[in-house]
């Protein structure tokens, strides 16, 4: 997919290699109170992405926020299988950080252009986190080759 | 990372298993944030071990043991270590379940039975058992600049702003670890340059009640995100439940831990002091526009005026504010229709049963009860459907959490809906 895929390039926040369709969302996510971990799926009353869950996808997101019990719940939706499968995001904060540690996740922060800019929903993401790249195959082209 | 001999011996193994897994889980957080080195810490407070109906069952096949819970979960290693007693001044923060009023929380036996035994597994390993929100109304006050390790958004937002001690906010996985260790990723709040302000809010109205100050935590946060406020204009002094409140508030609709009130706060004596060497990225107005806006949002989930539960205590009441309910309900009985559950922590419980405080409540058919809260505990009363809550934060949670519509109001709004079933709030 590489020739006609766009790349970013950020820092490695938790290594591994994943990839998988992404959900995008220009709202913060809180993680207790925000999220159902045993279903993956986002609660909180207003977020753009309430009812929608995050199971397997790419999580493109500003950052974490709300109580400190983001790491944990966070942690549950591994323990339960719905965890996604990589996190790109902006914003560093110790609740991110710890959630992506322990949920295992590969996750990358710290980006050349703004990923949130550069990627939608339903897009292919390629993410090799230890090597802080992101490979982006646009929706459009997605559909293509599939 | 750079590593002090102590630090790389526990890596290694030489102060044993759990301390060595610790470091590791350490290690990973600090890479993940991009710290260079730990910080001492000798304050932490979290939830270590806590069991739930849930980790009991998914550890089931370890026994569901306290070590394999703070091994697995807590310290997230792939082995079972065991768990030595802490070195480090280590708290337990709010559970699940009050031990005395678990059957009015509708909580199973079985339930209760997890609950205590990780308590007692808990204190059994030198922690502080305070099973509150609140750790800063129950002796645990660390000094002005003092390195903590805090979980509780609420908790952290106090303890960086008014206190002036210094934490990021921290989550059970690596609170668990720093008890073990006394070490945490130097990063964020514990450095001087991260604790300038990066907002400014200039508050055109007045805000003096307890009310006021929620709703201007609420508009802070959701208006800064995660950024630092620094608030000038039309305030008096806010004691102490005024600062939980916006603290709470602010931590909440966006995720400020660490705020500044110009000629209140400590590291706010002037404006200039609270930005330090930066300008505010944002210069923004708090007027009646803006307060008009958050009181709107925060009754964005109330439609049905009968109110069935009315919750008070987050974060969990001060003694202050037990005594004001305990005004409010001025002798008379709550409505038949409603019910009234004061959340509060053991330490404050205590002096208000000396104090005749919570016979009072009783007496009019409320409820004074520990440890937890609607929403942490998931608890409602049988048949909940409206609820009227005067903390920003609970209607921010509560009504995600459990799908029940919520009006927010003062304590007098609450306790008056108490007493006749419906809701009589105003807009300030």
């Amino acid at each position: 997919m590489s020739d006609r895929a766009i790349t970013l390039r950020g820092r490695r926040v938790v290594g591994g290699v994943a990839e998988g369709e992404a959900l995008v969302t220009r709202d913060t996510i809180s993680g207790w109170g925000g999220v159902n971990p045993m279903t993956g799926t986002i609660i909180e009353t207003r977020h753009e992405l309430r009812g929608v869950s995050f199971r397997d996808k790419v999580l493109v997101f500003p950052g974490a926020k709300g109580s400190s019990g983001w790491s944990a719940v966070f942690h549950f939706s591994r323990l339960a299988g719905m965890a996604p499968k990589a996190m790109l995001f902006n914003e560093m904060t110790t609740k991110i950080a710890l959630g992506a540690v322990v949920m295992r996740c590969p996750s990358v922060t710290d980006f050349d252009q703004d990923p949130l800019a550069v990627i939608e929903t339903g897009d292919w993401v390629r993410v090799d986190a230890d090597a802080g790249v992101v490979e982006v195959l646009k929706k459009a082209a997605a559909r293509k080759v599939s | 990372m750079i590593l002090s001999d102590e630090e790389r011996a526990m890596l290694d193994g030489g102060s044993g298993p759990a301390r060595r897994k610790a470091m590791e889980l350490l290690v990973r957080y600090a890479e993940a944030l991009g710290a260079e080195r730990f910080v001492e810490t000798n304050n932490v407070a979290g939830v270590p071990g806590a069991s739930s109906p849930y980790l009991n069952n998914y550890y089931k096949q370890h026994g569901g043991s306290y070590d394999a819970i703070f091994s697995l979960f807590d310290l997230d290693s792939d082995e079972i270590v065991e768990v030595p007693k802490m070195n480090v001044h280590s708290c337990h923060l709010q559970g699940g379940i009050d031990p005395e009023n678990w059957q009015t929380l509708g909580a199973k036996p079985e339930h209760l039975k997890i609950s205590q035994d990780s308590e007692q597994a808990a204190a059994s390993h030198d922690i502080k058992i305070l099973k509150t929100c609140t750790p800063y109304l129950a002796g645990l006050v660390p000094g002005k600049g003092e390195h903590c390790a805090w979980m509780e958004s609420s908790a952290v937002v106090y303890c960086n702003s008014v206190l002036g001690a210094r934490t990021n906010t921290e989550g059970r996985e690596s609170t668990s670890a720093a008890m073990l260790t006394g070490r945490i990723p130097d990063w964020g709040f514990h450095r001087d340059d991260f604790r300038f302000g990066s907002h400014h809010i200039d508050v055109q109205v007045p805000v003096e009640s307890v009310m006021d100050w929620g709703m201007l935590g609420y508009f802070a946060g959701a208006t800064v995100g995660e950024r630092i406020p620094v608030l000038t204009g039309r305030y008096g002094k806010p004691d102490l439940v005024r600062h939980k409140h916006f603290g709470a508030a602010a931590a909440s609709s966006g995720g400020v831990e660490l705020y500044h009130v110009v000629g209140v706060t400590p590291e706010a004596a002037t404006r200039e002091q609270a930005f330090g060497p930066k300008r505010p990225v944002a210069e923004i107005v708090y007027g009646p526009a803006e307060r008009r806006g958050v009181y709107e949002t925060l009754n964005a989930n109330g439609r049905d005026a009968d109110v069935d539960y009315v919750m008070l205590g987050c974060p969990h009441a001060a003694l202050d504010q037990i005594q004001e309910i305990c005004r409010l309900l001025d002798g008379k009985k709550i409505s038949d229709k409603c019910r009234l559950w004061v959340f509060t922590s053991r330490t404050v419980r205590t002096i208000a049963d000396q104090k005749g405080y919570s016979k009072i409540i009783r007496d009019a058919g409320g409820h004074l009860i520990t440890d937890t809260c609607s929403a942490i505990g998931q608890a409602l009363p049988p048949e909940t459907k409206v609820a009227a809550l005067d903390s920003a934060k609970q209607v921010h949670y509560l009504p995600a959490i459990m799908g029940i519509q919520a009006w927010f109001g003062s304590t007098a709004d609450c306790i008056n809906t108490a007493l006749t079933g419906r809701w009589a709030g105003r807009a300030p």
